[in-house]
């Protein structure tokens, strides 16, 4: 019963992230920390800026990279064991889809009416800066002591700011940072 | 049934050897559905991409989806769903299985130390950029500014902001706007 619930749980999450994520990436980042993170505790914050590293680094869309991870660690920390760990995966997968599933289905059947539909563009226009800012505030939340623990996460912070900014491959910047991980702890 | 198979291996090749998001998709995909297999043309490409990145979800599943139902309906977007998820779903399945019997490991952890200062760098670096594509001006610079530190600092609901700016961008369309207009 207890598995049941938390199946459960994890389904209305990710439907959830899926249905008001917008802005893709980045932007939809605020939201899924704010789920698993503070509201069902299912990992923690390093664990979740660890998610977002490997996302940056793996093929795939980060909302379904950190779906698929976290379904699997939220039952699996709960002490179950791999293949209910698995189900959790398809489970947070599919729910974090289905939102997409049904608009897009509708958008495709009505898809001129909905481009030129003015509430549609009103809305659109009040949400376009709005996701700049949930952007922004991904970054904001993981801001804390556990993610900078000494002045050596700020230099390595800066230095990927300025390589990022200068166009160089986040995969390899994520490479060097663990590089310098490797080195100086 | 080969159709459909079309395009799941379509998608699945575009999920299996993309990294770093949505966005890194899209030429992939339009190189692959218009220019390839000819299942949209030009224009059609562009309105759905415009739709696409608009909607909630990924843009990439976004896409996959449109691109499925407009060819074969939606069992063909189930297909193309199931492409365009399946590789990252292995991905990360195998890394989640590896990295827990691994994390306590000293030598991962310092080299995470090293990496999660660097992600939070590679969030905050293409801000500018992206404020500059949405139209931010100095007049709705506030914006994106308040969204930032309420939700950053003060932890307040992501899902309210939205609810908040599809609202408040209706209003102002269909009422302030006529009324400063009059």
């Amino acid at each position: 019963m207890a598995l049941f619930q938390l199946y459960l749980s994890i389904f209305f999450s990710f439907f959830k992230i899926g249905l008001f994520g917008f802005g893709g990436g980045y932007a939809m980042l605020p939201l899924i920390q704010q789920e698993v993170v503070y509201t069902h505790e299912w990992i923690t914050v390093s664990e979740f800026t660890d998610i977002v590293a490997i996302s940056q680094t793996t093929p795939g869309p980060i909302s379904f990279n950190s779906a698929t991870y976290i379904g699997y660690k939220a039952i699996n920390n709960t002490g179950h064991g791999t293949l209910a760990s698995i189900f959790g995966s398809a489970i947070s997968t599919l729910a974090v889809s289905l939102p997409s599933f049904g608009i897009m289905t509708l958008v495709v059947t009505f898809f001129f009416k909905f481009k030129e539909n003015r509430y549609v563009r009103a809305a659109l226009f009040g949400i376009k800066p709005a996701v700049i800012g949930l952007i922004a505030a991904a970054g904001i939340l993981l801001i804390n002591r556990f993610n900078f623990i000494d002045y050596k996460s700020w230099l390595i912070f800066s230095v990927v700011f300025l390589a990022s900014v200068k166009k160089i491959d986040p995969i390899l910047l994520i490479a060097l940072a663990g590089l310098a991980g490797f080195i100086l702890y | 049934m080969k159709r459909y198979w079309e395009l799941f291996y379509v998608f699945f090749k575009i999920g299996a050897f993309t990294f770093g998001g949505g966005y890194a998709m899209l030429p992939l995909i339009q190189n692959a559905v218009v220019d390839k297999k000819k299942w949209l043309d030009d224009k059609e490409f562009i309105d759905m991409l415009a739709i696409a990145q608009s909607m909630p979800g990924p843009i990439a599943l976004n896409t996959a989806i449109f691109v499925g139902n407009k060819h074969k309906g939606v069992k063909g977007s189930l297909f193309t769903s199931l492409g365009i998820i399946l590789p990252s779903f292995v991905t990360i399945l195998l890394l989640v299985i590896v990295f827990t019997q691994f994390r306590e490991n000293a030598v991962v952890e310092s080299v995470f130390k090293g990496i999660r200062p660097a992600v939070v760098a590679l969030i905050f670096a293409p801000l500018l950029r992206m404020g500059k594509n949405a139209d931010i001006t100095w007049q709705t610079l506030w914006i994106p500014i308040t969204v930032a530190l309420i939700v950053g600092l003060l932890h307040v609901s992501p899902i309210l902001i939205i609810v908040l700016a599809i609202s408040l961008g209706i209003l102002y369309r269909m009422v302030i706007k006529k009324v400063i207009n009059r």
